[in-house]
């Protein structure tokens, strides 16, 4: 039974009228309500692998215009909870909402993408056989319905709002190369872009200065610096030293949750993190 | 809006997905309507004569054209390695195949004036409710577009929302078709059993064995062929073909930023079957027949290897590649018919393994390296941004 | 597994006294002829007298040969008794694949050079005909082996008449063993039933035919339960009785008639299991979908077909040449596929389907070019010839049990080979991480050939066992693909198990679904099923499990 009202809805919602004429009805985005300061809560979420518990009771609160980092060894459960906050995977139990009234584990990946949370991943995934033109413009900030993209054509604005994030990313000059052929660092400056072309509310942003030189990291920390207020920003790294450089708040986890938050500082002289990350070597 | 804008970017080459198609597209109306001219106009034992045989033949080439064009449209840009465009292809005709059975009225053998042949053989006393109203050449063409677009659009919402992707998904396909062939072979389904729909007399009216028709309807294939190119290149070359091609590339990053990438396939599957389903239907007439032979696997397996000859992903590709493979196979199955599936065979393992881009990728590359002084990259590049800035100047 | 080799030592061991009849003969013929005419002489008469003189001689043989008369009488029965013009010496005609040939009736040596105009008929008529199944059954009814005296009984239900049932209650009043007993007391119940005189008596016979399966009992029963008022043997009890009999006999038909599905269902199963475990290998394992792994059965067949074409006088040892043969055959196919081509395409896996499909084309058209393109045929050996009768309205069919036991048989010795030996360690560990693998020193590449050629290997084997239930033909293959590849998928990709499940699964409904809904359209609920199933459960009924699978 549940089953068929599942299809029906999936039916219902194939055929919104939204969707099919989107010119007709002009796309209608839920706002998010930030009026507690908090733009992702994250309460009591739990989800296992066959046994292996990837996040186990986590409770995270970040507060909107945040700059957040996590920290944490492998197998903590960083990138598993950008999988559950982008909805690429389901939790077992816990809730997470977007601002105070969008519960995100109703909607799927693409709608959370829509909703103003942008994600970047660690190994850095760009379309390859596109220039990188192509590739902001997919990302742009717009109606992404079927119908709408086949119909769509630049507007001025938004070919000024390419050119200003190329210019933000520095790939100016490699706009029509294709991004496959771009170097490393490069992929991931222009995944960055692709972030910004949307216009995001949350950013989460994995692994972003991996594979970088110490020139690129360090315009790296800058930009996600320069971001951070306007938009709120989740950046999970493994490089102290960036974290140092670009951090305000900081969140350890270990073993599936919350092992300890607060500054840099305050972090790095908790006692059970310094058991957790130094107890072996003392 | 949408006329103007498709031509613009017919006219114009913007780059990568699809290259230049209308200069092809006018090749190709100029060679069917010179080769029926010389068909008609020229006496039978002329030196520039062209049997009207040829006609037909070329005319299933066109066919089979379309039906490569459909497959490299979800192959060559989305990824999706459909084994089963055959189907829609054969649903097509079939739909064709009752408008024409019902044609035939009362001249069949058993001249009964309602129930083709078949039926009356098989002792049935009516028609089966699903060949009403085909008599109506309307109804039929609807059926032609509406029974394969249902399909694939119920096939490909199950298969792409439970993001079955890869091998899985052809291997799908390919039993989709192979379910459909062991139905079509049943005599109880209604469509003919073993030996399908044959006999065909005429087309709204005109005489399917005389050269005039013939010439019709071959031209009708060349421009239906040419509409579906032009169609695919437009969509291609607009964001919804980036869309599809972001899909191919990477469908988890495409989803992340924001597209429910399986619309855009389901609704680009849809499309090709539709292409696929028309095709069929201009086939049936030409040949004079369609069986559940249509259906077999192999047929929609040798589509693939057509596309791949050509050149996948770049639409004139699979048009090429079937025109060049069914030539090769007329003439093979000529003079050596065993060793045909031989070459087919090889023609499998050499193309994946030494031309992955096909012939036209052979092209390109080959034009690369002889204009090798200007980087032919940074030229497609060059012209590509002229026709940025001039759309977001208009 | 045990009780089907209790069920084929205990078939072997009812087979084995049907030998011994000739032996004996001879011994008989030695023996003085006591009083009047000796069985050659006797013998020799039949080709001289009419039709309507031969029943005295045929008494007169009974008397005197007793047992050793069988083979003339039953040869007789099926009018293959001929004597030869010039010299009147009488022989058996058999026909062993249209080659005609003769044998002395009485010695049993061949009698060469006859043509079917050397030969003349002894002519046989109903009367005779009768006679002569009386005569059978009287000799077997007396036999020593208790086998033929059952059957012997079973062979007169249909005819039963005063002489016999007193022959028959003769008999049973010495009779010891069970099954020949029952038997007997069927053909009594059912003689009471037509015969008896009141209703007590017939009430009594039904009770004695109700678990019958014997359709004789049966006919007689249906025959009582459907009777008219006015017919002169009519009783209402009887009737309602008998009807209330047929219908428990019919609960037990069908009961047998499901057992019976259930084995074709397993048996069906067997086949997937054989063709798609190959499959499960090398698609678990190295990811690669190989089209051409039904031309690897394919060949596996044909080599079985070419061995017997080597060795056409050891039919029964070829199918035991033809295992590793095939093995070998497919196996190193599948290697150099594997070397030459899936090897370049790694990482590709359409390229790979669509290469492999075109070598698929290829073998096809190799074996028509280089064999035949029409069905070869290929013999069963003896052994696995025939059914197994239970009882009478279930029987197995040999060769369906064996590939049944095979088709395990290959399952656990693949089993064993990934659990216990080192080459199943490292094509384990080349399943679960490549990656990883290759760091700690595994050949992957070798692995692959390897696995390849393994999988290839069991195809062939798989070959050898459909050789002996469907035509050896280039399209055998084909038609194993898709089906292979739906099992795959249903188990899960990259478990045995589950792959043995979904074959025997697939197998059961498919042969459940036939009845309702026709072959074809069952084969496509199937395949229907299959697609829906993915959709709830893309990894399959046992997915792979932990994060690597992802």
């Amino acid at each position: 039974m549940n089953m068929i009202t599942e299809r029906a809805d999936q039916a219902r919602e194939f055929f919104r009228p939204d969707q099919v004429w989107p010119f007709l009805v002009p796309p209608q985005q839920q706002s998010v309500d930030v009026s507690k300061q908090v733009l992702l809560y994250i309460e009591g979420v739990n989800l296992s692998f066959d046994g292996f518990k990837a996040l186990n009771n986590l409770n995270l609160y970040i507060n909107d215009g945040e700059l957040r980092c996590l920290i944490g060894a492998n197998g903590a459960g960083k990138t598993t909870l950008m999988d559950v906050v982008t909805g690429k995977t389901r939790p077992d139990t816990g809730s997470v909402y977007f601002g105070s009234n969008i519960n995100l584990l109703e909607h799927s990946e693409d709608e959370i993408a829509q909703l103003g949370i942008g994600r970047k991943f660690q190994k850095p995934t760009v379309f390859e056989a596109q220039t990188v033109f192509d590739n902001l413009e997919l990302a742009l900030k717009s109606n992404k319905g079927v119908i709408a993209t086949l119909l769509s054509r630049l507007s001025p604005t938004e070919l000024l709002r390419i050119d200003e994030v190329l210019q933000i990313i520095g790939l100016q000059d490699q706009r029509f190369m294709l991004a496959g052929a771009l170097s490393h660092g490069q992929k991931q400056w222009l995944e960055i872009g692709m972030l910004l072309m949307a216009d995001p509310r949350l950013l989460l942003v994995d692994e972003p200065v991996a594979g970088m030189t110490p020139q690129e990291t360090e315009r790296t920390a800058e930009l996600l610096t320069s971001l951070a207020g306007e938009r709120t920003v989740i950046v999970v790294e493994h490089d102290m030293e960036f974290v140092r450089s670009i951090a305000r708040t900081v969140t350890v986890l270990h073993q599936g949750s919350v092992l300890a938050e607060g500054s840099m500082d305050q972090v790095q002289n908790n006692k059970d993190v310094i058991e957790v990350y130094l107890g072996e070597e003392a | 809006m949408s006329t103007s804008g498709m031509l613009q970017s017919v006219f114009k080459d913007r780059g990568q997905p699809g290259g230049r198609v209308m200069p092809f597209v006018i090749i190709l109306l100029v060679v069917t309507v010179l080769a029926s001219a010389l068909n008609l106009l020229t006496p039978e034992g002329s030196a520039l004569h062209v049997s009207t045989y040829t006609i037909t033949l070329l005319g299933k080439y066109l066919c089979y054209a379309m039906l490569a064009l459909a497959v490299d449209v979800v192959w060559g840009y989305c990824g999706i390695l459909s084994l089963g465009h055959g189907a829609f292809f054969a649903l097509g005709g079939y739909a064709m195949g009752m408008y024409l059975m019902r044609q035939i009225g009362d001249r069949g053998v058993y001249g009964n004036p309602l129930l083709p042949d078949f039926m009356v053989f098989l002792d049935w006393q009516e028609l089966p409710w699903f060949w009403l109203g085909m008599d109506q050449f309307w109804v039929a063409m609807i059926m032609v577009l509406l029974v394969p677009g249902v399909l694939a659009y119920v096939f490909g919402f199950l298969a792409f929302r439970s993001r079955v992707t890869g091998v899985y998904l052809s291997i799908m396909t390919q039993a989709l078709t192979y379910a459909l062939m062991l139905a079509f072979f049943r005599n109880e389904m209604g469509f003919g059993g073993n030996n399908g729909l044959t006999d065909f007399k005429d087309i709204l009216g005109f005489d399917l064995q005389s050269d005039t028709t013939r010439i019709v309807l071959f031209l009708l294939t060349a421009g239906f062929l040419c509409a579906a190119l032009l169609t695919s290149h437009w969509i291609m070359n607009s964001r919804m073909g980036k869309v599809i091609l972001a899909v191919r590339d990477s469908e988890a990053r495409t989803r992340f930023i924001g597209y429910k990438t399986e619309t855009y396939k389901v609704w680009l599957f849809v499309y090709s079957a539709v292409i696929a389903a028309i095709a069929g239907a201009l086939y049936v007439p030409q040949v004079g027949i369609i069986n559940p032979g249509e259906f077999s696997p192999i047929n929609s397996i040798e589509v693939v290897i057509w596309v791949a000859v050509g050149g996948r992903g770049t639409l004139i590709g699979a048009v090429v590649g079937a025109l060049l493979v069914n030539y090769a196979k007329t003439r093979f199955t000529a003079i050596l018919p065993e060793g045909w599936l031989f070459m087919l065979g090889a023609l499998f393992v050499l193309v994946t393994l030494y031309l992955p881009k096909g012939l036209i990728g052979l092209y390109s590359q080959l034009k690369q390296q002889l204009g090798a002084g200007k980087p032919a990259a940074a030229g497609t590049g060059k012209s590509s941004s002229a026709a940025k800035t001039e759309g977001a100047g208009a | 597994m045990k009780q089907i080799l209790c069920i084929s030592l205990w078939l072997m061991g009812c087979l084995m006294p049907a030998v011994s009849y000739s032996e004996t003969l001879t011994d008989a013929l030695e023996s003085p002829a006591a009083t009047t005419r000796t069985v050659p002489e006797l013998v020799q008469e039949l080709t001289e007298k009419s039709l309507t003189q031969a029943v005295p001689v045929l008494e007169a043989l009974e008397q005197q040969g007793g047992e050793e008369m069988l083979p003339l009488f039953r040869t007789m029965l099926n009018g293959d008794l001929y004597y030869v013009k010039d010299t009147s010496q009488v022989v058996g005609k058999t026909d062993t694949a249209g080659e005609e040939s003769y044998a002395d009736i009485l010695t049993k040596a061949a009698v060469t050079g006859l043509g079917s105009r050397d030969v003349k008929k002894i002519r046989v008529n109903n009367t005779l005909r009768s006679y002569l199944r009386n005569a059978i059954a009287r000799i077997q009814l007396s036999s020593a082996n208790p086998h033929s005296r059952e059957q012997a009984v079973l062979s007169l239900l249909s005819e039963l008449d005063n002489d016999t049932v007193g022959q028959i209650r003769e008999a049973r009043a010495n009779e010891s063993v069970e099954e020949v007993q029952q038997a007997m007391d069927l053909a009594l119940a059912m003689y009471a039933l037509d015969q008896g005189s009141s209703d007590i008596e017939k009430l009594d016979a039904v009770e004695g035919l109700a678990g019958s399966l014997q359709p004789e009992a049966r006919n007689m029963l249906r025959k009582y339960a459907e009777m008219e008022p006015d017919h002169a043997d009519y009783s209402a009890r009887v009737s309602a009785a008998a009807a209330k009999a047929l219908e428990r006999i019919q609960e037990k038909v069908e009961f047998y008639g499901f057992i019976d599905q259930l084995f074709f269902g397993l048996s069906l199963g067997s086949v997937l299991l054989l063709a798609a475990i190959g499959l499960a290998i090398t698609f678990g394992v190295m990811g690669v979908i190989n089209m051409a792994h039904g031309e690897m059965i394919m060949l596996g067949a044909y080599t079985t077909y070419v061995i017997q074409q080597l060795m056409p006088n050891h039919i029964d040892l070829s199918i035991w040449i033809a295992i590793p043969a095939a093995f070998v055959v497919s196996g190193l196919v599948g290697v150099a596929i594997e070397r030459g081509v899936i090897r370049h395409l790694h990482g590709r896996p359409l390229e790979t389907l669509l290469a492999t499909f075109g070598i698929s084309l290829f073998l096809q058209q190799l074996v028509r070019t280089v064999i035949s393109p029409q069905n070869v045929p290929v013999s069963t050996p003896d052994w696995m010839a025939g059914t197994l009768q239970i009882n009478p309205v279930w029987s197995l069919t040999l060769n369906r049990l064996y590939i049944l036991a095979f088709a395990l048989l290959v399952f656990f010795a693949l089993l064993i080979i990934l659990k216990k030996t080192n080459l199943g360690l490292n094509v384990r560990a080349v399943s679960q991480n490549r990656a990883m693998a290759r760091a700690m020193g595994v050949r992957s590449d070798r692995v692959d050939a390897m696995t390849f050629g393994l999988g290839s290997g069991i195809a062939g084997i798989a070959g050898v066992a459909l050789s002996q239930l469907t035509n050896v033909g280039p399209n055998l293959g084909q038609s194993y693909i898709i089906d292979s590849f739906m099992v795959v998928v249903f188990g899960g990709v990259g478990n045995l198990w589950g792959t043995l499940v979904a074959a025997f699964s697939l197998g059961i409904a498919n042969k459940f679904l036939e009845p309702v809904t026709g072959a074809v359209l069952a084969s496509i609920l199937v395949l229907v099923f299959i697609i829906l199933f993915i959709q709830k459960r893309p990894k399959g009924l046992f997915p792979q499990k932990g994060r690597a699978a992802e």
